[in-house]
């Protein structure tokens, strides 16, 4: 058996296929879920009751929603690019799901455990805007064409400070493996040196995500829905999921980068007991109960405050704590070794 | 078998996209095809074996270089029936490069055949190394300076192209939020003791602001206050 999938192309296929799966189930199965805890969490927050008609405590909302979403038209505006209007969402959607195969979850536990992992994901997330530019111009329509031109103008920043402070952690990783980088944190997670840098990446995550308070390439209440303004049925779908899907990306890299992945907080008996990937899952909801305490606290930010945050304070801010860091690893001669040529 | 299999795919894929971005009639999906052709040649790379030099093509040049010019060729305002009023008046030159380029690729791939299995296989670069650390301990520790050097280069053209575009006239508005913050309510705010009615009566009967927009509007319209001989002026008419 074991021979079978190790050894023969059919058997490498079949368990890559599994492998896959057993990724993307979970996560979709979480995305569902997650649009409801956003329903609930915010609905607590606002002293409602949020969704409680589909199913106990309505767990069958999200599958309701997908439901009524799936058998509405999709129309597409007649001056639209066809091809493009079509493919824009299936891009963002498949960019969401393609990233996870670099993600741990547990000691070794990742679909491709490769060496530049963290480069990876960092490629995959500046590849996130096509889809909403592709979107935004293929519409043919000044409301999604405005929000797909903020929408670049924002990724493209906020990568910026984003590609800073993944180098200051790098530095004290001496790896670009995701593996590695958890295991580093083996002693102390990076969000207690890098406090600052936690803050910063996580407001940061918010902002490529595009998530309030910095969801100005929706803006629904200027732009009416931004670069989707036009879409509708599935296509809409798509975005919504690929959204939400990001989110869950986004969380698990500032577990993965400052909260220690799938490790316990301490390495004791009570702690040790809880397996790794249900560690990870905890943070990741961690994570994602703050995307969403932020979106119901704080009102969106104006868009010239938005690149002055970005280019103005993020980024010399991560700029100076990178050297700082590195700096700091020099003196102390804490530097990882990493071999020379 | 399939590393070449991969290869040619990529391959083939990367040289249409690359002939689809000269020939495409919109400069838009130009743009696209040549993402698309940065994509596999990112591919080729990971084929290869160098891994690092492929995320970072995906990170560079698909990631920010070409979200930018996208940017811009959206919002051109093309005219394509003048820009190929051009193409008689270019071809004999364009003709005559690409036929240089064209005997010279001959020269180089004239014994060309099908890629043996052993260009394909990765390179092996130094033992016990991955291709990120090689990297950098080239370029960091043995050209530092050369690549100091490509750094200064690179500052001098963004240093001039913020030159070139800055135009600060003094004229906008702009947010100061460390002055914003610095504010405090005395600076700007002043409490006054006015008697009830004292202002009213100073004005003859009604209040108005001070040195507003009223005093400074159209005399004999509604808005500087003189209504009656506004409405003689409209009796008139």
């Amino acid at each position: 058996m074991a021979y079978f999938f190790y050894h023969t192309l059919a058997g490498q296929i079949i368990l890559m296929v599994l492998e896959t799966l057993a990724v993307l189930v979970p996560l979709l199965l979480g995305v569902a879920y997650l649009t409801l805890m956003e329903r609930k969490v915010m609905a607590a927050m606002q002293r409602r009751r949020g969704p409680n008609v589909n199913g106990l405590f309505g767990l069958l909302q999200a599958f309701a929603d997908a439901i009524k979403m799936i058998f509405k038209e999709t129309v597409i505006p007649a001056g639209a690019n066809r091809a493009l209007f079509l493919f824009a969402p299936f891009l963002t959607f498949s960019l969401a799901m393609v990233a996870w195969a670099v993600i741990p979850t547990g000691n070794g536990l990742a679909v491709a455990n490769i060496n530049v992992g963290i480069l990876y994901l960092l490629a995959i997330s500046s590849l996130g805007v096509y889809g909403i530019i592709i979107a935004g111009w293929a519409s043919n329509s000044k409301y999604a064409f405005m929000g797909a031109m903020r929408s670049a103008a924002q990724m493209v920043s906020y990568e910026v400070s984003i590609g800073l402070i993944i180098v200051s952690v790098l530095l004290a990783v001496g790896s670009l493996n995701l593996n590695d980088i958890v295991l580093a944190q083996r002693h102390i997670w990076f969000c207690l040196p890098m406090f600052p840098m936690f803050i910063v990446f996580f407001i940061s995550a918010l902002a490529e995500t595009g998530r309030a308070p910095f969801d100005l390439p929706e803006g629904e209440s200027e732009l009416v829905a931004g670069f989707f303004v036009e879409y509708s049925s599935l296509a809409f779908g798509l975005f919504f999921l690929g959204e939400y899907a990001n989110m869950i990306l986004m969380s698990s890299m500032v577990s993965i980068l400052f909260l220690g992945g799938w490790l316990p907080p301490l390495g004791l008996a009570p702690f040790t007991w809880v397996p790794g990937p249900l560690w990870l899952v905890f943070k990741i909801l961690f994570c994602l109960f703050v995307f969403i305490w932020v979106r119901a606290t704080f009102p969106r930010f104006r868009y010239d405050q938005l690149m002055r945050l970005g280019w103005k304070v993020f980024l010399p801010l991560s700029l100076v704590w990178m050297i700082a860091t590195a700096a700091f690893l020099m003196a102390t001669g804490l530097l990882p070794q990493v071999g020379g040529v | 078998m399939i590393p070449q299999l991969v290869f040619y795919v990529f391959a083939t894929v990367l040289l249409v996209s690359a002939v689809m971005v000269i020939s495409a009639r919109n400069p838009v999906h130009s743009v696209l095809f040549l993402i698309l052709a940065f994509f596999n040649a990112a591919g080729l790379f990971l084929v290869a074996g160098a891994e690092f030099l492929a995320m970072l093509l995906v990170i560079v040049y698909v990631g920010a270089v070409a979200v930018l010019f996208l940017f811009v060729v959206m919002m051109l305002d093309i005219d394509f029936t003048k820009m190929r009023e051009g193409l008689q008046h270019y071809a004999p030159l364009g003709a005559c490069v690409g036929g240089v380029l064209f005997f010279e690729l001959i020269m180089a791939f004239s014994d060309w055949k099908m890629v043996p299995a052993s260009t394909i296989a990765p390179l092996t670069g130094a033992p016990g190394l991955t291709n990120t650390a090689a990297l950098g301990t080239l370029i960091y520790t043995h050209y530092v300076l050369l690549f100091q050097a490509c750094g200064l280069v690179l500052l001098v053209a963004m240093v001039g192209a913020i030159v070139l575009t800055l135009r600060d006239t003094g004229m906008g508005r702009r947010q100061i939020i460390d002055r914003q913050h610095a504010r405090t309510p005395a600076d700007t705010l002043e409490l006054v003791d006015a008697p009830l009615g004292a202002s009213v009566s100073a004005q003859g009967g009604f209040l108005r602001p001070h040195q507003s927009y009223h005093e400074t509007s159209v005399p004999g319209s509604y808005a500087s206050g003189g209504m009656i001989e506004a409405e003689k002026r409209e009796e008139e008419v």
